[in-house]
């Protein structure tokens, strides 16, 4: 019943982690980043590949436990239990990490983290309202290009940071639309394969290769789509994903409400659409228009955060969904603060039903979170669902 | 025709059986170590009355809800204490649900529930603590309720239940009153109760189901607590039950 390019596109796990070894291996260099707000695209002008690093799975948390706190967020617990393992590939072939001070959770552990491997650290700054921040964030895009030149001893000219911009927004492009096939009614992509798809694009090698993965796949689903093969079928409740970023080993909550019947057809965090949203500016100056960019995403770590609000209001309504769903990691305290913030719009200007889920990567709430989403699922059951 | 409600929860099994429109039956049973064993227990019981599994309509809710092979459907608790507070109350409330694991704020609207909140993973705020709570101090839960009315007001801050529980040691070790560390015990419950229910959203109506409906110090503290009377019902704690009877008319 899945796209066949779908099979493709979860073999990329494995192909990108001998990819990864044999362009190490080919003398190429690698950035290894974590983040949303990580400018990938002055990497790649500088030759570089650039990679997400590991991130998503518990197995490597109880090492990061030895030396991190317990009641730390499982996203840095896992990424640091990665890292000191050496378990991740990419972590592996880094030859340079690229961190941002976003939370404090990840700006502490990138102090620990940097004693590992060559690590820059950009200084985001903490609201994305004014003009000095755009600045600072401009000053801060040179320092990590000049970081780079004198680590790769490469030339970071103009004409290669806009052929990298170029090609970053034609992945984004392949990924928004993609993600935007799902506005139909009904999905035609489960919210797990969307999922998927959106999380290991990150860990691509061969970038040309994934955005073309990409459009066979967006070509087989709208294939399906003349033929009427959905996902779900047009009664399954459309939710709305968002919260802390997901990828393969910490999709509980994802999976839990699609096994209870719903179909996840937006995911506004940033491992899905946020990153996805806007383009970088092709006409102006490449630091400029890349400053712009990254410094509009709409993460809790800033302040005010309203952007968030904007966004989810567009995927709700062009999406049509039935409910939002917040996913929390536990001791995230940006996102869960920001949680009660985003209840109150959700539920009094959307006037849509909404769920917050505080769980970490671990298996040991299964049965609570299976309640509290298929009751969820219970108080927003169309009429035409009653039997 | 008969609607049966099986609710199993971590600690007690409620069930309730209609007859048409009469509520026939409700008893309840400790859910032991085994939901499965808990449900073919209840089915004997049933058949042992004439009762008769085939011949009705079962829906099961609870943790165990999928531990009763013989039910229809299964519904979570949430939409059940919803359905069985309203027919116990006849009006909309926000529903406490105080149960062995967890606690949850269920708002009603329209004899619906249109909203909840379930407190996080953890024992704190839940009829487990309490329990534990009232090991600790030698007594039952009943005995631990009348104690705490006439404690002083005490604060047990620790969230977690291990955590509480040294606290509890060590106010024992202090010479504190007995009565004062279970008024203690009590508002480390009622203050939980009273920040989730706000940080959820409360009406003018407030209904308590769970075990601890039965207790009635309990309800007088948490009254006092919440600054609002807190209502609650003979069969409260078969709300669950009630609820997943009546829903099993629309099967």
């Amino acid at each position: 019943m899945r796209p066949v390019v779908m099979e493709e596109v979860e073999a990329l796990r494995g192909v990108n982690s001998v990819k990864i070894k044999e362009a190490h291996e080919a003398g190429k260099k690698v950035v290894g980043m974590y983040c949303v707000f990580s400018p990938s695209e002055i990497a790649l002008a500088a030759d570089a590949i650039s990679v997400t690093l590991c991130g998503t799975t518990q197995a490597p948390i109880e090492d990061a436990e030895k030396e991190l706190p317990r009641n730390l967020c499982p996203l840095i617990k896992s990424s640091y239990g990665f890292a000191i393992t050496d378990k991740c590939p990419y972590f592996y072939f880094s030859d340079a990490l690229l961190a941002e001070t976003t939370c404090d959770g990840k700006k502490k552990m990138y102090e620990l983290m940097g004693k590992i491997k060559p690590m820059h650290i950009m200084n985001l700054p903490q609201t994305a309202d004014d003009e000095d921040s755009l600045e600072l964030w401009k000053k801060e895009m040179v320092k990590f290009q000049k970081f780079l030149e004198e680590k790769f001893e490469v030339e970071i000219t103009d004409e290669k940071l806009k052929e990298a911009i170029k090609l970053m927004n034609r992945e984004r492009d392949a990924m928004k639309r993609l993600h935007k096939l799902n506005a139909h009614k009904p999905a035609p992509l489960s919210g797990m394969d969307m999922m998927l798809a959106q999380w290991l694009k990150g860990f691509n090698v061969d970038k040309e290769a994934g955005i073309n993965l990409i459009e066979r796949l967006i070509a087989e689903v709208e294939e399906r789509m003349e033929k009427g093969i959905y996902a779900f079928d047009e009664n399954a409740p459309r939710i709305l994903l968002t919260g802390c970023p997901i990828g393969a080993g910490s999709e509980k909550v994802l999976k839990a409400l699609e096994e209870a019947g719903a179909s996840v057809v937006a995911l506004e965090n940033c491992t899905g659409y946020k990153g996805l949203d806007v383009m970088v500016d092709e006409n102006k100056d490449p630091i400029t228009a890349l400053a712009e960019k990254y410094l509009s995403t709409p993460c809790s770590c800033m302040t005010n955060n309203n952007g968030r609000l904007d966004l989810i209001e567009r995927l709700a309504k062009e999406y049509d969904v039935d409910g939002v769903v917040d996913l929390t990691w536990q001791a995230c305290h940006t996102y869960n603060i920001e949680s009660f913030t985003v209840k109150k719009f959700v539920q009094e200007e959307l006037n849509l039903p909404f769920i917050q889920i505080e769980t970490d990567y671990s298996d040991s709430d299964t049965g609570q979170v299976k309640v509290r989403v298929e009751a969820f699922l219970e108080t927003i059951e169309k009429p035409s669902m009653a039997k | 025709m008969y609607y049966i409600g099986i609710d199993i929860g971590s600690t007690a099994a409620k069930v309730s059986v209609f007859e048409e429109d009469n509520l026939i039956k409700n008893f309840t049973m400790p859910t032991g170590w085994s939901s499965v064993e808990t449900s073919k227990s209840i089915k004997e019981k049933l058949e042992k009355e004439n009762i008769k599994i085939d011949e009705s309509k079962v829906i099961a809710t609870g943790y165990g809800r999928i531990s009763v092979p013989y039910a229809d459907k299964t519904i979570t608790e949430i939409t059940c204490h919803g359905k069985g507070t309203h027919y116990l109350l006849g009006t909309d409330a926000t529903v406490i649900d105080i149960g062995g694991q967890d606690t949850k704020i269920i708002t009603l609207e329209n004899g619906k529930v249109s909203n909840f909140t379930m407190n996080d993973k953890c024992a704190a705020g839940t009829g487990r603590f309490l329990e534990l709570m009232a090991n600790t101090l030698g007594v039952s839960i009943d005995e631990l309720a009348e104690m705490a009315l006439s404690g002083d007001d005490v604060n047990i801050t620790s969230m977690c239940t291990v955590f509480a529980e040294s606290e509890v040691i060590s106010l024992i070790g202090a010479g504190t009153k007995r009565e004062s560390i279970a008024r203690g015990i009590v508002n480390s419950i009622t203050g939980r109760v009273y920040a989730l229910l706000h940080k959820h959203g409360t009406t003018d109506t407030i209904f308590l189901t769970g075990g601890l409906c039965e207790v009635e110090p309990f309800v007088t503290l948490l009254s006092e607590k919440l600054q609002n009377e807190v209502k609650t019902s003979d069969l409260a704690r078969y709300a669950g039950a009630i609820g997943a009877a009546l829903l099993a008319k629309s099967i």
